[in-house]
């Protein structure tokens, strides 16, 4: 037999079908926020964006034929320079590309535009793989931890400077694939809390019942304890900080521009504002909402496709979901996503080099961030970031930079017989 | 420790997926609020307003139709001004009214239309159509105003006006909404019922701009408006105009009946207005002009002024004698003057006599036998009882309390009985001669000009009326108007009695109102003056004729004009001979009455 054949009957077929089925879900979904009853167009239609998505369908299977027809050690060898061009392309974005809204988020020539910060995902996350997967690289070691943290934060300032803060909050969520290569679990623990404190100390009114609750708790702790003095003297300054923290966010908050204040504040009261800044998030949830239990039906939707839901085809299509499919639709969707993702980590586990499984667990990474921000974003769990939801949003960037993301694994994982095992 | 890692993220990955299903299933399945606001968001309601009925008089000439105006609305968000200057020259409005009718729809709503210029007429919709295209966010929306081709009849056919809050309040079946018009008066409002037809809602689906996509799932709920039914009036169109024309300038009322069916042939109350001016956007401006005008042109007399009967009333007094058994019509009575004022006349009369020359010492002694009958010992006691049998027997005429005609304000005027007269005496403190002038219709007692023209009629019918009304058929199906109006209603006195009363009414008009006479038309008739303490007696005059066949019984009054053989008798005859003749004969009388120089 044949190499590339041998590959063939290896490639992980459940997580392709998961891909397809979504991307095919969201080509649909893109044409119904566009159909217009009065002006039926077809869903060929190029002047319309599920015609243009089609365009993206097709070359992104023309950019998953390349991966899977390449050398895997391609991907291996040149991670570093792939890693490289992408920095450098993000430098140069905010001289050469063209402003939208305040923000230089794409570059291109004419029509042809793409979003560097998009395809940065995947090469920061071959770069990572590709630093990481030396037998000796401990991230539980300081000067493991100062390579791995560089390497993911050089294109996150690059991309703040754009600025587009929604795409730099993704590469944060390589801390999973950290998390699962060794970063010791209290930086997770630390984490977890001051965000918890933070929301805690932004969503309830009256901070002092949030002291209270620090005194009592920190009075606990040294009450039930040992009683030496140093104990006492650490868990006092740790309750005097929180509470300093807590004091002084409301001062922080105050110094924020108006309008970042504002996303933070709608998040606690949708209703605050509900046609402000309350309105996409309003809005939102109206669409899906409305949707019921079965979903008012396919283009039958009045929501999206009426325009009262804002960026319906991109960063809110989840809505059209919502609405026109209902809750059994959103179950489908949420357990495709779910099920690709148990399946990744599945296909992650059973690699054997390091170099596999980290780029692997960096593809579950920026797909559960996304998946889970966009969607929270829809309902109103989460603040409004512009992230687009994978294989779903309308736009050739977000299309193939997931596509390359996710297929250069797949084609990782269908190399795995011929790669030497040397995982530690 | 790290092999559980793995298992954790899996974890994660589960955790937060089935965090999003549980949120989503609050708000899509739990939470139906999301579906109203979508609903509210996207559905636009359209009501489609009918076409009201129309109103025809009684041989189905248009009296009441609907006459198309153009309301200019505008959605906020879409609309663009640009130059304000040039806006308001094309508009024809002022800059002061732009921005307080735009305030006025922002503050509504910035997506759903509401009106900018309201009620422009078909002149200023065609100039204003071919700018429209220029402003986004305008657009003409097309209701229609009452109109009447002759401009007659105002009080009688009524108005309609925006539905205020105490009629939405009362609407419990909720089928009117704010800015609705409703029949406010006259037939507009008794039949508002049947004029206003059924609403049709047509839903359409709009975006977020309020740009209209189509309707709702294919119009699967929308209704079509019905039309409302259209009604056939009583009056007589011919006729009520000529009443119009020589109560002119004059303050009173005409009321002519058909006796045999109790149909308004003519319903005049002058002062009077054109009733196009009480539709709309005039509609306010002449409303409190018409309100504060003193001589009150929307007081609607014939149903809401009230009057002493005077002399008329004698003819009831003479019929309740005469079924009562206490007068036969050779009963006779000395013209006492010391009893009661009287005129010149031959002496002593019998009851024809007394009817003819209105002899008022006669019904004095006459009543005294109605009232007095000696059932009690007691004259305080035996006056109480005759004075509300006697009550009893007038109530029968349609007097003392509202006819029930379909108008809505219709005066009852009263009748006394023994309860206001212990109120003002004290009980067992009055007696006969403290209420003899009822007995020649002055003093405690007041009619309506329609409930005199309904004696009229009951003189002519011979102790039967139908309760008068002004429509004789709905959608032209005469079976439809209120089972009430189609009843025979008895006052309770034999036939044979009036056949006196008919001849003493002929004769009575040669003595009395010479003017009223015509010698091929028997007209019956009797005057009244209604006593008037604060100026000239109001003039009044009753009639039915001819008196063999009758066709038009009247009763006409004019305010402040003195005696009523000269202007209420005139005006009569004049109405009885336009309704039977259809000309008029006696020009130089018309321009009498017209002139309205009844008092020298």
């Amino acid at each position: 037999m044949k190499e590339s054949e041998v590959q063939i009957n290896r490639v992980d077929w459940i997580a392709v079908s998961i891909y397809f089925a979504l991307v095919t879900i969201g080509w649909f979904n893109i044409y119904a926020v566009v159909y217009d009853s009065q002006v039926e167009k077809s869903i060929f239609d190029f002047s319309i964006s599920s015609g243009k998505q089609l365009v993206w369908i097709g070359t992104a299977i023309g950019l998953i034929t390349l991966i899977m027809v390449a050398d895997y050690r391609f991907f291996e060898k040149l991670s570093l320079v792939i890693y490289l061009i992408f920095l450098l392309i993000l430098i140069v974005t905010p001289i050469f590309g063209k402003e939208v809204n305040g923000q230089i988020l794409s570059i291109g020539i004419g029509e042809f535009r793409i979003q560097p910060g998009e395809f940065a995902k995947f090469a920061t996350a071959l770069a990572l793989a590709k630093v990481m997967e030396r037998p000796t690289f401990d991230l539980s070691k300081r000067n493991y931890q100062a390579i791995a943290f560089g390497v993911l934060l050089i294109p996150i300032v690059l991309i703040l400077l754009q600025p587009d803060t929604g795409t730099a909050m993704v590469y944060f969520s390589l801390l999973i694939m950290f998390y699962r290569e060794g970063l010791p679990q209290w930086y997770y623990g630390l984490g977890i809390g001051s965000v918890g404190i933070t929301l805690l100390a932004l969503g309830v009114d009256n901070n002092l019942y949030l002291a209270a609750i620090i005194i009592l708790v920190v009075g606990g702790l040294i009450y039930l304890g040992k009683k030496s003095w140093q104990r006492i003297l650490a868990f006092s300054l740790i309750g005097i900080g929180l509470i300093a923290y807590i004091y002084s966010l409301d001062f922080v908050v105050s110094k924020l521009p108006p309008h970042q204040q504002n996303r933070v504040m709608v998040l606690f009261n949708p209703d605050l504002d509900p046609l402000g800044v309350g309105w996409n998030v309003t809005q939102s949830k109206i669409a899906i909402g409305s949707g019921g239990f079965f979903g008012k039906g396919y283009l039958e939707g009045t929501q999206t496709k009426f325009d009262f839901v804002p960026e319906q085809d991109t960063d809110f299509i989840f809505c059209t979901l919502g609405e026109e499919f209902g809750w059994i639709g959103s179950l489908v969707v949420i357990g495709l996503f779910a099920g690709l993702l148990y399946r990744l980590v599945i296909m992650a586990e059973r690699q054997k080099t390091r170099f596999s499984r980290i780029y692997g667990y960096g593809v579950i990474s920026i797909l559960l961030f996304h998946f889970v921000v966009n969607i929270s974003m829809t309902v109103g769990l989460f603040p409004v970031v512009g992230i687009p939801l994978p294989f779903f949003s309308y736009g050739g960037s977000s299309l193939w930079s997931f596509t390359v993301l996710l297929f250069i694994f797949i084609k990782l994982d269908s190399s795995r017989a011929s790669q030497l095992g040397r995982i530690s | 420790m790290r092999d559980q890692r793995p298992a954790v993220i899996l974890l994660v990955i589960f955790l937060v997926s089935g965090i999003l299903l549980i949120k989503l299933f609050a708000i899509q399945v739990l939470d139906d609020s999301f579906l109203k606001r979508a609903e509210s968001n996207a559905i636009q309601r359209i009501v489609d307003h009918p076409y009201r009925g129309l109103v025809y008089d009684r041989s189905g000439k248009l009296m009441v139709f609907n006459n198309p105006i153009f309301d200019l609305m505008v959605v906020p968000r879409e609309f663009h001004v640009g130059d304000t200057t040039k806006f308001c020259e094309l508009f024809r409005i002022s800059k002061e009214e732009l921005i307080e009718g735009f305030t006025a729809a922002k503050n509504y709503s910035k997506v759903k239309p509401s009106p900018l210029i309201k009620q422009l007429s078909t002149r200023d919709f065609a100039r204003i159509q071919d700018f429209l295209v220029d402003y986004p966010g305008l657009f003409i929306l097309t209701r229609s105003v009452r109109s009447y081709p002759s401009a007659t009849a105002a009080h009688a056919l009524g108005y309609i006006g925006e539905i205020n809050g105490g009629q939405l309040e009362r609407d419990t079946v909720g089928y009117y909404s704010q800015g609705d018009y409703v029949g406010l008066s006259g037939l507009e409002k008794y039949y508002e019922n049947e004029l206003r037809g059924k609403k049709g809602v047509k839903y359409k689906m709009v975006n977020v701009r309020g740009v209209d996509k189509g309707p709702f799932k294919e119009g699967e709920y929308d209704t079509i408006s019905i039309a409302g039914k259209n009604l056939t009036s009583t009056i007589d169109l011919e006729l009520q105009r000529y009443g119009e024309l020589l109560l002119n300038g004059k303050t009173g009322s005409v009321v002519a009946i058909e006796p045999k069916t109790g149909e308004i042939l003519a319903m005049i109350s002058a002062p009077f207005y054109d009733p196009n001016q009480l539709t709309g956007a005039e509609f306010g401006k002449t409303y409190s002009k018409l309100n504060k005008d003193s001589s009150k042109p929307l007081f609607n007399r014939p149903i809401m002024a009230v009057y002493p009967p005077g002399s008329i009333f004698k003819i009831v007094q003479s019929l309740i004698g005469l079924q009562e058994g206490v007068l036969t019509p050779n009963s006779t009575f000395a013209c006492n003057k010391s009893l009661v004022a009287c005129h010149n006349h031959p002496n002593p009369v019998n009851l024809f006599g007394a009817i003819r020359n209105s002899c008022n010492p006669y019904y004095h002694q006459a009543f005294r036998q109605i009232i007095n009958r000696e059932i009690s010992s007691n004259t305080f006691k035996d006056t109480e009882i005759g004075l509300n049998a006697w009550r009893e027997s007038v109530l029968k005429f349609g007097l003392g309390g509202p006819l029930g005609i379909d108008m809505s304000g219709e005066k009852g005027g009263d009748i006394p009985s023994s309860k206001l007269y212990d109120r003002i005496y004290g009980a067992g403190h009055w007696k006969y001669s403290t209420i003899y002038s009822l007995s020649i219709g002055q003093g405690e007692m007041q009619v309506t000009p329609i409930q005199m023209a309904n004696l009229a009629a009951i003189f002519a019918n011979k102790g039967y009326y139908y309760t008068p009304h002004l429509v004789k058929a709905i959608d032209g199906n005469p079976k439809k108007i209120p089972v009430k109006f189609q009843e025979k209603i008895s006052v309770g006195i034999d036939a044979r009695h009036f056949d006196l009363i008919q001849d003493a009414m002929v004769e009575a008009i040669y003595g009395t109102a010479a003017r009223a006479v015509m010698t091929d038309l028997v007209i019956a008739g009797k005057t009244g003056t209604a006593q008037n303490s604060q100026g000239e007696d109001h003039s009044v005059f009753i009639a039915f004729a001819p008196k063999d066949n009758p066709k038009i019984a009247i009763a006409v009054y004019v305010e402040n004009a003195g005696w009523g053989g000269r202007a209420a008798a005139s005006t009569a005859s004049l109405m009885i001979e336009k309704y039977i003749r259809r000309t008029i004969s006696r020009p130089e009388l018309q321009e009498y009455v017209i002139a309205g120089n009844f008092i020298y």
